[in-house]
């Protein structure tokens, strides 16, 4: 169900059908793992089965003696290519394959490159390690304890576990607030460390071809120009002699931006071996090893006014980055963007610390469909508020109603220094809340309670701050986030967009199409789009943080633009007028005060190319290029209302409804966007009631396959219910916004605080997610446990 | 070992492996590689093919249990150059985004509709409850595969076959 606003939308936006599935639909994609060459061999990772210890041999003549293998990798030939260590994205090291320790379960060890797929794993069995055992950080709580093993002693003098502290707002100023405050509450609340689990796990190819010296990697990443940049500097290549091709990815999510320890240790083996070598890893390395998110600890509080003001926001935080910093966020932003966690209100004054801290656990704080850690602010922000109206006994959407920023405080500073573009909140909630039909659902709640039934609405309203960014503030290692765009017209008007942004189900062969149709008044049809391979297309940053469309998506516009004024000057030479006596129509330049007098696009792209005079100084064709810097960041917005009814004799939820009105600014193509929101919902559902990945005390990873790390089916979505609302983005060329993440973000507040809602007979304000059957039952009793560690 | 298997119509003899997954089978012999695998412990459906007729996830299938079968998978799903309904519904209603899960799903919407021409929601969700899908929330993929059940059914396939 869809309620749509009428909107000034132009005529090439809206519904299309994707020119991407014409492909999928016949079995015709092209992963990397479809990937096939001549000679190929085939990798597999020997990985660590304890949490931390100290490697005293490994002995891998019995592996190399196997028929069928041909090379066999260690840390230690990796030391003599000076490749043992990487960078990460956040100016940390990590192991390639580990020399002295390893410092989580499933860490990468060797690396065996086989004839085939089956002999390459039967190979790893062959390799003898032995290992001296040390204690474990597993309880991010404990990592900076006096007496807690030093993780990271590969670094010179380092004597802890801390990676770094990190402040927001203004302190003095909050406590003035919380100190006058008629009403302060608190809560202890955690965003456990969930996996993205794209369902293609992570895959490279590797071909160094000796006699070119060009290196060719298909991998599957996000951000394939930042990738052979990386190898540039790292392997001392110049960047034309590496081409990073990301073929179809089968879903990223934030898992697919950084580079894994296989991806590297696939060029060595195709380096060594002289052929290519494919690597992918399997479910269980990819749930164990790659790609974690959230593991936030975080404690909130909330100063209000007692008729429901809420003054001031304080949060302190413990992040639990695992045992290399891998996280991929801005480089000023050591805590992503979680700068938003003052939400979408008006307050006095905010003030926030996070402190980041290794553990014995795989990487983490990569990404995951997070915005850079909005998806953890929103969280905290939006659990708070409903802890607030559960003190105050105020209904959450009144409260919410009452505090919303207001359509006439835009642009709005909010107390933590993000500037929010353009926003009509209160419209927004009253329209989620009319298609939730919200007052009749706490008239059937307070019937069903009489009855003794646990019926659960839950609300949540968020604002994301998205599009990174600008180039001044924004950067990964050093590399501004700005994106190219090259526009290639043909003479017959058919149009070739390159971009750097990648696609990963997105649909951007179709919606970028539109965008360049939109400004040249030619059919989406007539424009292919080409992404995902360095060799042919200009450098960006990369598909992630719902950048494609605030940042790709303006520099497809801004290019399509300068297309159109070189048409213009084309024009005038045909129509031998001056430019200026020319206006734009949407599909044709034409004479002012003579409309029957005009060219359309195809008609000056061939003009362009023909033997016409054109004017002195003004070059032929109309090809053009652009790099879109980012002026600001957008900032989309969504009204959430969960529904939910809660067994009490098992603890089960069923989830009834889940509405969500999203404002993402102009949609290019109303069905992607909905496509995008329904995926970020069961995203968040799935976080909210069922995915988790846990550790025992020894750092044995609990959650490494889909039997443990358990994913929504279609039997646990309810049929979604979606409306928008639309308040373009003044700064952006076309006004949108970005959705990719919306849903993922605004989901799980909704979701849990319908839980909580449903759970308010038993007086409860709180539990951590994932509101599984054991979680809610032990809740009901009084004692809910710690999520993110094993219960014994 | 050898297996000589019929896939999508076309007979294929291989020497293989005793312990050879059906899906690589698939993928790695055969060079089908619209079916993926997704999973190491037969919970996501990426690789669910018809053996005989039936659904089957094909990692959980050796490539010598197919020996003397039937195989149909994604490629196979078009007849004639026409494509199945079930595959016009998944691009009309925007049923995949990555297309990781696409042909597993599709796979699965064929032999429900096969045999129920028309599914309510709730059974194509049923139907489709042991598929994982990351990308598409399945709002989609349901409604793709209701428009399948209102467009005309393709010449009896084989697993209509197997019901008459
Ligand atoms: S690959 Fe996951 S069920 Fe077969
Ligand atoms: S479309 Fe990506 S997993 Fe289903």
């Amino acid at each position: 169900m869809t309620a749509t606003e009428q909107h000034g939308a132009p005529a090439a936006f809206g519904p299309m059908r994707r020119k991407e599935d014409a492909r999928f639909v016949r079995g015709r994609g092209s992963y990397v793992d479809d990937i096939v060459l001549p000679g190929m061999l085939h990798g597999a990772v020997l990985r660590s089965p304890h949490a931390h210890a100290r490697i005293t041999s490994i002995d891998t003549a019995a592996a190399e003696a196997h028929p069928k293998v041909k090379a066999v990798i260690t840390g230690q030939t990796l030391a003599g290519l000076n490749l043992a260590w990487m960078p990460t994205l956040s100016n940390d090291t990590q192991a390639v394959l580990a020399t002295d320790k390893v410092r989580f379960q499933g860490q990468e060890v060797a690396f065996v490159v086989a004839e085939d797929r089956y002999s390459a794993r039967d190979a790893l069995e062959l390799i003898e390690v032995d290992y001296e055992a040390l204690p474990a950080v597993v309880d991010a709580r404990r990592a900076l304890d006096a007496d807690a093993p030093v993780i990271r002693d590969d670094v010179d003098g380092r004597t802890d576990n801390h990676i770094f502290d990190w402040e927001t707002g203004a302190a003095a100023r909050t406590e003035e607030v919380f100190r006058d405050a008629e009403v302060t509450v608190a809560e202890d609340i955690l965003y456990p460390r969930v996996h993205p689990a794209p369902l293609e796990t992570c895959g490279a190819v590797a071909d160094f071809d000796k006699v070119t010296g060009k290196l060719t990697v298909w991998e599957t990443t996000q951000a394939p120009h930042a990738h052979r940049t990386l190898y540039a500097i790292v392997a001392g290549l110049p960047e034309h002699k590496i081409r990073v091709i990301s073929p179809d990815i089968g879903g990223g999510f934030g898992g697919k931006v950084g580079i894994y320890p296989g991806y590297v240790c696939a060029v060595v083996g195709s380096i060594v071996t002289g052929k290519p070598v494919k690597w992918v890893e399997d479910r269980s390395e990819n749930l164990m090893s790659t790609a974690f998110a959230r593991d936030f600890h975080m404690r909130g509080e909330v100063a209000a006014s007692r008729d429901g003001r809420i003054r001031a926001v304080r949060v302190s935080v413990l992040a639990d980055h695992g045992a290399f910093n891998g996280t991929a966020q801005p480089t000023k932003y050591p805590a992503g963007f979680f700068g938003v966690f003052t939400g979408s209100y008006d307050l006095e004054a905010a003030d926030c610390k996070v402190t980041g801290v290794y553990t014995n656990k795989a990487p983490g704080g990569v990404a995951y469909a997070c915005s850079f850690r909005i998806t953890e602010a929103v969280y905290l922000v939006e659990r708070m508020v409903d802890v607030l109206a559960y003190r105050l006994g105020m209904d959450p959407a009144e409260l919410r109603m009452r505090n919303l920023l207001r359509p006439d405080q835009f642009p709005y500073s909010s107390q933590t220094g993000w500037v929010y573009d353009s926003g009509d909140y209160q419209r927004q909630l009253a329209l989620a809340m009319e298609l939730a039909g919200y007052q009749e659902l706490r008239a059937e709640q307070r019937e069903r309670r009489e009855r003794g039934e646990l019926m659960g609405i839950g609300v949540s309203f968020f604002t994301e701050a998205v599009g990174a960014g600008p180039r001044k503030h924004m950067d990964i290692l050093g590399l501004g986030m700005a994106d190219g765009a090259d526009l290639q017209m043909h003479p017959t008007g058919k149009a070739v967009l390159r971009i750097s942004v990648q696609t990963q189900g997105q649909g951007h062969e179709t919606t970028f199409a539109q965008i360049v149709a939109n400004e040249l008044g030619i059919p989406a049809d007539d424009v292919e789009v080409v992404h995902g391979d360095t060799d042919s297309t200009p450098f960006g940053l990369g598909t992630y943080g719902s950048r494609s469309t605030p940042v790709s998506g303006a520099a497809t516009a801004v290019v399509a633009r300068k297309v159109r004024e070189r048409a213009r000057i084309v024009a005038s030479a045909m129509l031998e007028v001056s430019p200026d006596d020319l206006e734009w129509d949407g599909a044709r330049w034409f004479v002012r005060g003579d409309p029957d007098q005009g060219k359309t696009i195809p008609e000056i792209a061939f003009a362009a190319h023909s033997s016409l005079e054109l004017p002195d100084g003004v070059e032929g064709h109309l090809d053009a290029q652009t790099v879109y810097n980012p002026p600001s960041l957008t900032y989309p917005s969504g009204a959430y209302i969960c529904v939910v009814e809660v067994d009490p004799g098992t603890g089960g939820v069923k989830l009834r409804r889940l509405v969500a009105v999203d404002d993402c600014g102009v949609r290019i193509n109303p069905m992607i966007v909905e496509g995008q929101v329904h995926g970020g919902l069961a995203d968040g559902v799935g976080m909210a009631l069922m995915q988790v990945i846990a550790f025992d005390s020894d750092g044995n990873c609990l959650g490494g396959s889909f039997m443990d790390y358990l994913l929504p089916t279609a039997m646990e979505c309810p049929s979604w219910e979606l409306g928008e609302t639309v308040t373009p983005s003044p700064h952006h060329p076309i006004g949108a916004k970005g959705v990719g993440e919306s849903a993922t973000v605004g989901s799980p507040p909704a979701v849990v605080n319908a839980v909580i809602d449903a759970l308010r007979p038993y007086g409860v304000r709180h539990a951590d997610m994932p509101l599984t059957p054991a979680q809610i039952w032990r809740t009901i009793q009084g004692r809910p446990f710690r999520t993110d560690l094993a219960i014994t | 070992m050898q297996v000589t298997v019929t896939v999508n119509d076309t007979e294929y003899t291989r020497e293989v492996e005793p312990r050879l997954l059906l899906i690589h089978f698939l993928r790695d012999e055969l060079g089908l590689t619209g079916s993926h695998w997704g999973c190491d412990t037969s919970n996501c459906g990426a690789c669910v093919v018809w053996l005989d007729g039936t659904p089957v996830k094909s990692c959980t299938v050796l490539a010598v249990m197919a020996d003397g079968r039937a195989v149909r998978t994604v490629e196979g799903l078009e007849r004639g150059g026409q494509l199945d309904p079930v595959q016009q519904g998944f691009m009309e209603c925007h049923g995949l985004q990555c297309g990781f899960c696409t042909p597993g799903m599709m796979m699965t919407a064929r032999w429900l509709l096969d045999r129920n021409p028309d599914p309510t929601e709730a059974e194509i969700r049923e139907a489709i409850s042991g598929q994982i899908c990351r990308c598409t929330g399945y709002e989609n993929i349901v409604r793709s595969v209701r428009w399948a059940a209102g467009h005309s059914a393709p010449e009896a396939t084989e697993a209509t076959e197997v019901t008459a």
